[in-house]
C-alpha cells in the first residue's frame, strides 16, 4: 500500500522518465536501499561469521561470540594448522588427506566427462546419420533422471560386478579403497547435461568454416581437434567451471562411493561426519568450513560472469 | 610435539604425492588413449571411414550412458518390487509401505513443506531483490554478495548455519548468531533451535532460501529487464502506476520466468540431501525424502524400501523437470 501512494506523484512529476525506470522509481528509494541492505548484511553475516570464528584463539570461542572479536582483537592461524594436519578431528593426518581427495575427485571427474561430451556432441551436430535426432534426444531426455535412481544398480556393479543367472558378464571389479567409482559415477551423471549444452553452442558453429575444411581434405577427426575444441573453448569453460564446483560441493555420489575413509573420502564427507561427532570445537570446525568453501569462493569471485552462465545453465541438473 | 607433527606432514605429503600421481596418471592415461585412437582411426579411409567416426565420437558415451543411467533406473524401478535382499517379488508392497507407515508419512509430508513452502519464498525473495537492486548505486556488489552462497555447497552453507543456530546453556555467554539476538530482542531463555520441532524444519528451510535466493534475483533481473518499453508505456498511457502497474503488467509479463525459477527451486529442494543430513542426519523430525531414501539404501540396507522410495522421488520431479525443460527450450527458440 505505501508502494502505491508514495509512486504516484513521483510519477506524474517525472513523465519523461523511461518506463521501466519509472516502476524502479515507484518504490520509495530510501526504503529501497535500505531493504537491499539489510537483506545483503543477512546474506554474508553468517559466512563473516564462520571467517571471524576460524581465526580467533581456541579458549575465546568456547567462551564468546564472534561478534565481540572487534572489541577485543586477537586473531591467530593456529586452528588451520591444527585442523589440517593434526590429530585433532579424529583422523591421523587432520583434513589435509580429505583436502588432497577432493582435488583429485575433482579434476579427472571435470576433465574426462567433458571431453567425452564434447566429442559425442560434434558427432550429433555435424555428422550426419541414421538416427542421430532419435540418439540426441534420448541423451536430451536422460536429463530428466535423478541421480538417485541409479545409485544402488551402480554400487552393487561396482562391488560386486554384472550377473545374468550365473553368466557373469562383468565381474566384482574389487574397486574399494580407489578413487575410481567416485570418478566414473561422476563422468556417467555428468553427461546428459553436458553433451545437451556443448551441443547446443556446436551446432551453431559457422557452417562454412566446416565445409572449408572438408574441401581442404579434414576428416571429423581433424576438424574436431583444429576447429570444434578451439572454437568452442568458451562454452567449454562455462560448463568446466560448472563440472568442477558441482563436484567439488557435491556430498551424495561422494558417500555412496567413496565411503568414509581418509583414502578417498573428499571434504564434503569428513565435514558431514564432523558435523555430528566434534563436539563444540567451533573454531576447529570452522576453519575446516572454511578451507572447504574457499575454493568455489575463489572461483566465484574470479571468474563471476562465467560462473553465473554456467550454473543458470545446469541449474535443472541431477 | 612438533616433531610427530612433523612426521605426520611427511606422510601426509608423500601420501598426496601418491594420489596426485594416480590422479594425473589417470588423466594422462585417458588423453594418451584418446590421442591414440584418434591418430590411428583418422587415417582410415573409405567407406569404413564415417561408421569409425560415429562409433569414436559416439560410442564411449553411449556405453557409460547405458552402464551409469539407462541399465541402473531400469534396475531401481525393478529392485522397488522386491523385497529387501531382492530376492522374492512384493508387488506394491514397498510403496503401500512408504504411503502407510507413519514415519515415512511424516517424512513425506516434510518434503511435502519444503517444496512448498522454500520455492515459493525463495522466488519472492528474488523477485523482490531484482526489482529494488537495480536503482541502487554499487548494485552489482549486492548482487555478488547476495548470488556467493550459489557457490558454496550445501554442506559448507550447512556448517555455516549450524554455527548461527548453536546455542548456550541461557547462564553462559551466546555464541551462536540466532540466540544472541533472541536474546536482544528479549527472550529470556532461547531453545536449542535444532532441536525445536517443528521450528526445526523451518530453519533448515532457511539454509535452502539462502543459497537459492541470488539465483532467483539474477534470472529474473534479467526477466525485468527485457519487458519491452513500450508496453509499460502503454500501461501508464492507460493510468497504472506503482503497485498497480507492477501486479497487473510487470508480473504477468514475466510470469513464465516466475514459474521456470519456481519449479527449479522446487527440483532442487525435493532432492535436498546434504542440509538435512548434515544439520540433524533426519532426526528429531527433520528427514526428508532424498535423506530417507539414503538411510534406507546404504545404512540399512533395505535396498527394496530404498528403490521404492527413490522411485517416488523420480515420478514427483518428472512433471516439474518435464516443464521445465520445455519451458527453457522454448524460450531459446523464440530468442
Amino acid at each position: 500500500m505505501t508502494v502505491e501512494t508514495t509512486a504516484a506523484p513521483e510519477a506524474s512529476t517525472q513523465p519523461q522518465l523511461p518506463p521501466v525506470k519509472a516502476i524502479r522509481r515507484s518504490f520509495s528509494r530510501p526504503i529501497a536501499s535500505l531493504v537491499v541492505i539489510v537483506i545483503t548484511a543477512l546474506w554474508t553475516l553468517p559466512t563473516f561469521g564462520l571467517l571471524v570464528t576460524s581465526v580467533r584463539p581456541a579458549q575465546q570461542v568456547a567462551t564468546t561470540g564472534w561478534w565481540t572479536a572487534f572489541t577485543h582483537p586477537s586473531f591467530t592461524l593456529d586452528n588451520y594448522n591444527t585442523v589440517l594436519f593434526q590429530n585433532s578431528t579424529g583422523s591421523s593426518a587432520g583434513l589435509m588427506p580429505f583436502l588432497i581427495n577432493s582435488l583429485a575427485i575433482t579434476i579427472p571427474a571435470t576433465i574426462i566427462p567433458l571431453t567425452l561430451a564434447t566429442m559425442a556432441a560434434y558427432a550429433l551436430a555435424w555428422v550426419r546419420f541414421r538416427g542421430s535426432d532419435t540418439l540426441f534426444f534420448i541423451i536430451f531426455a536422460l536429463q530428466i533422471v535423478p541421480i538417485q535412481m541409479a545409485l544402488i544398480p551402480l554400487l552393487q556393479l561396482f562391488s560386486g560386478g554384472a550377473h545374468i543367472g550365473s553368466t557373469t558378464i562383468i565381474p566384482g571389479l574389487n574397486l574399494g579403497g580407489t578413487y575410481f567409482p567416485v570418478w566414473a559415477a561422476h563422468t556417467m551423471f555428468a553427461l546428459p547435461l553436458a553433451i545437451f549444452l556443448l551441443h547446443n553452442f556446436i551446432a551453431q558453429l559457422p557452417k562454412d568454416v566446416m565445409e572449408a575444411a572438408a574441401v581442404d581434405g579434414a576428416g571429423h577427426f581433424k576438424v574436431f581437434r583444429t576447429i570444434v575444441v578451439p572454437l568452442s573453448t568458451p562454452a567449454i569453460a562455462s560448463f568446466a567451471i560448472f563440472q568442477f564446483l558441482w563436484v567439488w560441493n557435491d556430498l551424495l555420489v561422494a558417500l555412496t562411493f567413496a565411503g568414509g575413509t581418509a583414502d578417498v573420502a573428499p571434504m564434503t564427507v569428513r565435514l558431514s561426519q564432523l558435523a555430528g561427532s566434534f563436539g563444540r570445537s567451533w573454531e576447529l570446525l570452522t576453519a575446516g568450513a572454511f578451507i572447504s568453501i574457499l575454493v568455489p569462493l575463489i572461483v566465484f569471485f574470479s571468474l563471476q560472469r562465467y560462473f553465473v552462465r554456467g550454473l543458470l545453465a545446469g541449474s535443472v541438473k541431477g | 610435539m612438533s616433531g610427530t607433527t612433523a612426521v605426520l606432514a611427511d606422510s601426509t605429503w608423500s601420501d598426496a604425492a601418491t594420489k596426485f600421481g594416480n590422479t594425473f596418471g589417470t588423466v594422462a592415461i585417458f588423453l594418451a588413449i584418446l590421442l591414440a585412437v584418434f591418430f590411428a582411426a583418422g587415417r582410415a579411409t573409405g567407406r569404413f571411414y564415417k561408421p569409425l567416426a560415429i562409433t569414436v565420437f559416439l560410442g564411449p558415451v553411449v556405453v557409460l550412458l547405458l552402464i551409469g543411467l539407462v541399465i541402473p533406473a531400469i534396475r531401481t524401478f525393478y529392485l522397488s518390487f522386491k523385497s529387501d535382499d531382492s530376492s522374492r517379488y512384493l508387488g506394491f508392497k514397498n510403496f503401500t509401505w512408504a504411503f502407510t507407515t507413519s514415519s515415512i508419512q511424516d517424512v513425506l509430508i516434510n518434503t511435502l513443506l519444503w517444496i512448498v513452502i522454500a520455492p515459493v519464498v525463495t522466488t519472492l525473495l528474488g523477485l523482490a531483490l531484482a526489482l529494488l537492486v537495480d536503482r541502487l548505486k554499487g548494485q552489482a556488489v549486492y548482487k555478488s554478495l547476495i548470488f556467493m552462497p550459489m557457490a558454496v555447497s550445501f554442506v559448507g552453507a550447512s556448517f555455516i548455519w549450524r554455527f548461527v543456530y548453536e546455542a548456550r546453556d541461557s547462564a553462559q555467554p551466546q555464541v551462536g548468531l540466532l540466540s544472541q539476538i533472541a536474546i536482544l530482542l528479549g527472550f529470556k531463555n532461547p531453545p536449542n533451535w535444532i532441536l525445536e520441532q517443528p521450528l526445526n524444519t523451518f530453519l533448515l528451510m532457511v539454509i535452502m532460501v539462502w543459497v537459492q535466493t541470488g539465483f532467483a534475483m539474477v534470472v529474473l533481473s534479467a526477466a525485468l529487464k527485457a519487458v519491452p518499453e513500450d508496453i509499460i508505456e502503454a500501461a501508464r498511457m492507460d493510468g497504472a502506476h506503482g503497485g498497480r502497474l507492477l501486479f497487473l503488467v510487470t508480473i504477468p509479463m514475466i510470469r513464465n520466468t516466475l514459474i521456470v525459477v519456481l519449479t527449479t527451486v522446487m527440483i532442487t529442494t525435493l532432492k535436498v540431501f546434504d542440509i538435512v543430513r548434515t544439520m540433524t542426519g533426519g532426526n528429531f523430525g527433520t528427514q526428508v525424502l532424498a535423506n530417507e531414501m539414503y538411510s534406507q539404501s546404504f545404512v540399512q540396507f533395505n535396498i527394496g524400501r530404498g528403490s521404492a522410495l527413490a522411485t517416488i522421488l523420480f515420478l514427483a520431479v518428472l512433471p516439474l523437470v518435464i516443464y521445465n525443460i520445455v519451458q527453457l527450450r522454448r524460450e531459446r527458440e523464440t530468442r
